[in-house]
């Protein structure tokens, strides 16, 4: 498998690590316990196409948000994390 | 003295005969020519029995001339390059090569185990399941170790290897796998349209089916065309042409797997050369050109030496020059079979019989049979007469009933052609049938790759190169080239007409695959037990489960149970295809890591300066650090350890603490970062101070812990502990990036830039004085504890300065840029000396840590909170931060949790050990009241006995009672007491002052 880092190209999965489902989002501060609960132990885990938390470890410390389908592998996005890079988010 | 290559022909083959080479086989010498297998050289001095089977240890021989060889397996090579399973049939000769037969004891003609034939009814299918109910502890003492003696697939050396293995990256538009007519003119369209091709061929040499079988293209001969070609293909620069390379896999994205043999045809590897190199090859398109295996008929006796696939007869005679038998018997059930006839009687030798399933025979080859002299038989061949010594007659079922004999010494087999579908089918694919060819065919393939030629069932030379040519063009085009592919290459296409035959009932054992001995019976016995779907057969029967795959053995197989369930072959199905294609060995996949280059090592700064000082070394992660500094005249490491702690506790030392991770955190929302990382606060620390954090998992479980330090209002600098250097870094970034992208902060790893050395004892500061320029203040009131700042040293480098303290003394640690490292440690013990500095290792900071009461890796275990440890206080309640939720859960805030607790022996001359379990004193110990257990241990030199601290149920309200350590490993039992984890300087004193 290789994923196209968009910083630094195409490169080969040894350099990435994977986090899994990057859908749940971290509640905020009063959501209360149900709710840290569910993001913290609830994941999807699909056979099929998937929204991906991978690190890009090996190169620019990039997190990307990568789409894949479990089953074939067939990456068909690749976007950076929201604060990936050197710019502020609303900068 | 060698032998005299009695069944060598007098001329052809593609053999060097101005090159012979001696080798030997069970200690007897023979020889043979470059050019030359193990296989056919064995076959032109005549050697018929080259091994023993799996099960019954039957007298077997050589079945084909290639990779799917079921039989002739041999351990090559003697010593630690002993390789068990070795193909003879790919095995090229070399001078001097030693091979030795496998599964005979004491010797290959006289085979004691061969009586297992006699017992054969507890070898059938299922053999492993029913046999071996009996006791569980007879499986250990006696049937496995027999059962390994009696039918071992060949003995491994059993030392190291002493060769080298290689991994490499290759990227190319059109890979193409296996260089006969398909392949090849595959590579020439593709070359042509100006591709970047890759054509792995497994053998040596390449051509194919057209080394063996001839033919004329482009109105030349075979040969000719073949060196045509391949000079033009030379002559192209982004060809890449790898022999001795066997494509074996299919990956995702069009990354495929080979392996490329690249010095197994030497003695050994030529000096700081690998022996076989691991390819992983991205491809935009691959065409499959693999070709098919012609496939044996199952009868009674087939496993007799002798008995030969037709294709591999013609191989040895036409391509080696080597006869595997004088006069030889054909049976076959189709056209392509009679070419073994045709090259036999070429080369001069004579036909005993054939013996053809097929109802019609053609008038060319009737006209053949008279004028050879040989009769052609209706029928089929239904048992063999023959034994280690070679086949000496074959029993005929002749159409209509009648029985008849042939006297013959040797018997070429065709039961037609299975296109090779493995590369097709490795993503789950499943193939097709054909009934035209009895064959399954490719049914689609995984992205990019399309089968040409054989591999897809087209067997005529003409359509082969027709095939190829089109795959070859159109995989050029998809991948992007636009160049002219020129003409195809012509050739005639040969009939192909085939009655479908796969076992002809008889007396006798009749085996489908030879390599595991599973016979048609085996398969019928499967079926009337019930494993009726292909995948129980294959797991009940083991069929197709040998290093050889099943591949000429799989189809047969389910033909076999197809007919005895009454179902077709296509309802029966096929089972999973799986790589590799061929065996991998485990070397080739490690690569160059193993040994010293199994992982990469990292050096401290001080290193080469603390070997020159005798250190020893301990590996930490991919760190080497030292442990201790052992001295002339000390008997043991703890002598070493206890010297380091006490010169620390009374003067001064110094340790190479490096591996730390150091992280710098820069922007101006720095502070409000780490507040939400760490369960304290940061944001509040002044500039110029230092701080110990402590930071959990989202799930409220302790992950890391370290010092950070702000060097400015927007600039921290955070260690972590060695171990999760680079998770933690990991960590923050997806904290930084995906948690809290609203942050203006950013993080640079500078593990590796800084140097940094704890300095501890009573006499830090005057060392540090000889070091530090003369303006710094480090009084206790202008450099307090926790406190951090740079400061210029002696010659003006700058340096990071932390009044922080591991130990419990009075302490500094120091970083220099990293290339300063081993200067530092030169200078602090020059600087020193008058001091008695002494430096000290990872086992000293230890043992001074847990005399302080220090939690560390032991108690940071991913099972315990901040409570736990005695942190519990440090968790703020005015913040969120990563894991507060959590860890407020009910479990982890329960008063009866396991908390960090020390402990002593009641006597004192005992020995602790990590590990132990603590049971209440007076109680049997038993699951039911195990209430924790010791974590980490040390004689205390300031204590002058063991110490230790332990995760203790409610351990913190227990101080004082005396509780019982339960080590069942060690074989130990004794009481110790759980006291205050905090041995050494309880108010702190010390690092204060
Ligand atoms: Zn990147």
């Amino acid at each position: 498998m290789r994923i196209t880092c968009p910083f630094c190209g195409e490169r080969e999965l040894g350099e990435f690590t994977y986090l899994g489902d990057a859908k749940p989002v971290r509640p905020a501060a009063d959501a209360g316990e149900d709710a840290v609960y569910d993001y913290v132990y609830l994941r999807d885990n699909i056979a099929g196409v998937m929204s991906e938390n991978w690190y890009h470890g090996g190169g620019c410390r990039a997190w990307l948000k990568v789409t894949r389908n479990t089953l074939t592998h067939e990456i068909s996005a690749v976007e950076p994390a929201a604060g990936a890079g050197a710019a502020k988010v609303g900068a | 003295m060698a032998g005299a290559q009695t069944n060598r022909l007098d001329k052809g083959g593609l053999i060097d005969r101005s090159a012979p080479l001696n080798f030997r086989f069970d200690g007897k010498s023979f020889s043979g020519f470059q050019g030359d297998t193990l296989a056919s050289a064995l076959v032109a001095n005549g050697v018929k029995l080259v091994g023993r089977s799996f099960k019954y240890h039957r007298p077997r021989g050589i079945l084909t001339a290639g990779s799917e060889e079921p039989n002739a397996l041999v351990e090559l090579r003697t010593g630690a390059r002993r390789e068990p399973n070795t193909k003879a049939t790919t095995a090229e000769l070399y001078e001097g090569l030693e091979a030795a037969s496998q599964n005979r004891w004491p010797s290959l003609a006289f085979d004691v185990m061969s009586v297992n034939q006699l017992f054969s009814p507890i070898f059938v299918a299922g053999f492993y399941y029913k046999t071996f109910m009996w006791p569980a502890k007879f499986w250990e003492a006696i049937y496995e170790p027999a059962i390994r003696r009696a039918a071992g697939l060949g003995r491994a050396a059993g030392v190291a290897d002493p060769d080298h293995y290689d991994k490499a990256w290759a990227h190319c538009d059109v890979l193409i796998a296996g260089s006969g007519p398909a392949g090849l003119s595959a590579a020439l369209a593709a070359g042509r349209s100006g591709a970047r091709v890759i054509v792995c061929e497994e053998d040596f040499t390449l051509g194919g089916r057209l080394l063996s079988d001839g033919g004329t293209v482009d109105g030349l001969p075979a040969s000719e065309w073949l060196s045509r070609t391949l000079a033009e293909l030379a002559a192209m620069p982004d060809v890449r042409i790898m022999t001795r390379t066997t494509l074996f896999g299919v990956y995702d994205g069009g990354t495929y797997g080979a392996l490329e043999r690249v010095n197994d045809h030497l003695p050994s590897p030529p000096e700081h050369q690998v022996r076989q190199r691991l390819w992983r090859i991205v491809a935009k398109r691959c065409v499959v050109a693999a070709g098919a295996i012609e496939r044996p008929i199952v009868f009674a006796g087939n496993d007799t030496p002798g008995v030969m696939m037709a294709s591999a007869m013609r191989s040895y005679i036409s391509r080696y020059a080597a006869t595997p038998a004088k006069r030889m018997a054909l049976f076959t059930n189709n056209e392509d079979g009679w070419r073994t006839v045709e090259t036999a009687l070429a080369a001069g030798l004579q036909i005993a019989a054939v013996i053809d399933a097929r109802a019609d025979i053609s008038p060319a080859h009737r006209s053949l049979a008279s004028k050879g002299g040989f009769p052609v038989l209706h029928g089929a061949v239904s048992g063999i007469d023959g034994g280690k010594d070679g086949v000496r007659k074959i029993a005929v079922s002749l159409t209509g009933g009648a029985r008849a004999e042939v006297e013959t010494d040797g018997l070429a087999v065709s039961g037609g052609w299975n296109p090779t579908v493995g590369l097709t089918s490795y993503h789950r694919g499943r193939p097709k049938w054909r009934d035209d060819i009895a064959a399954f065919v490719p049914d689609g393939a995984p992205p990019g790759m399309v089968a040409a030629g054989a591999a897809n069932g087209a067997f005529g030379l003409g359509a082969c190169l027709r095939e190829g040519f089109d795959a070859g063009a159109v995989a050029a085009r998809d991948a992007g080239r636009s160049g002219t592919a020129g003409s195809v290459p012509v050739a005639d296409d040969q009939a192909f007409s085939l009655t479908p035959l796969w076992h002809i009932a008889g007396k006798g054992k009749a085996f489908v695959d030879q390599q595991h001995d599973v016979t048609a019976s085996d398969i019928e016995l499967a079926q009337r037990e019930g494993f009726e779907s292909v995948e129980h057969l294959k797991r009940y029967t083991t069929l197709g489960m040998a290093t050889d795959q099943g591949k000429t053995s799989n189809v047969a197989g389910l033909a076999i149970m197809a007919a005895v369930t009454g179902r077709s072959i296509p309802e029966t199905g096929t089972t999973i295809y799986r790589p590799p294609y061929v065996p991998v060995a485990i070397g080739a996949f490690a690569g160059h890591h193993r040994d010293e280059t199994f992982h990469a090592t990292r050096l401290t700064p001080s290193h080469h300066w603390a070997a020159e000082q005798g250190a020893i070394f301990v590996d930490t992660g991919l760190w080497k650090r030292a442990q201790w500094y052992p001295r002339a005249g000390e008997k043991d490491w703890l002598e070493s350890v206890t010297r380091e702690v006490k010169a620390v506790r009374s003067g001064v030392g110094f340790c190479d603490v490096s591996t730390l991770g150091k992280i710098d955190v820069h922007g101006p929302d720095a502070g409000a970062f780490l507040d939400r990382v760490y369960i304290n606060t940061f944001s509040n620390l002044a500039v110029g101070k230092a701080r110990y954090g402590l930071m959990l998992r989202e799930d409220g479980i302790v992950y890391d812990d370290g010092t950070t330090s702000r060097l400015a209002e927007d600039h921290y600098f955070l260690t972590t502990t060695t171990a999760k250097a680079g998770l933690v870094m990991q960590h923050l970034e997806f904290c930084r990036q995906v948690l809290f992208p609203e942050l203006d902060v950013q993080l640079t790893s500078v593990s590796d830039q800084w140097a940094q050395f704890s300095i501890a004892g009573p006499k830090t500061r005057d060392l540090l004085k000889e070091i530090v320029d003369p303006t710094e203040d480090l009084s206790n009131e202008g450099f307090p504890f926790m406190g951090a700042r740079e400061v210029a040293l002696r010659g003006g480098i700058k340096a990071r300065l932390f009044r922080i303290s591991f130990s419990g003394e009075m302490a500094f640690e120091i970083s220099v840029p990293a290339r300063y490292g081993e200067a530092m440690a030169r200078n602090l013990m020059l600087a020193g000396k008058q001091f008695g500095v002494t430096p000290y290792g990872t086992e000293a900071l230890g043992v001074m840590r847990i005399e302080k009461g220090h939690v560390a890796g032991p108690e940071l275990s991913g099972t315990t909170t901040a409570a736990d440890l005695g942190l519990g206080k440090m968790m703020s309640t005015k913040k969120d931060y990563i894991g507060r939720v959590m860890a407020g859960r009910e479990a982890l805030v329960a008063p009866d949790r396991q908390v960090v607790v020390g402990i002593k022996p009641t006597d004192r001359a005992r020995r602790l050990r990590s590990g132990a379990h603590i049971i209440p004193k007076g109680q049997t110990p038993g699951p039911g009241n195990d209430q924790g257990y010791v974590t980490s241990v040390c004689f205390s030199p300031t204590s002058d006995q063991w110490i230790g601290l332990a995760l203790v149920e409610r351990g913190r309200e227990r101080i004082g009672e005396i509780v019982h350590a339960h080590d069942p490993i060690r074989g130990e039992d004794y009481d110790v007491e759980l006291c205050n984890p905090v041995f050494y300087d309880p108010d702190g004193g010390r690092q204060r002052g």
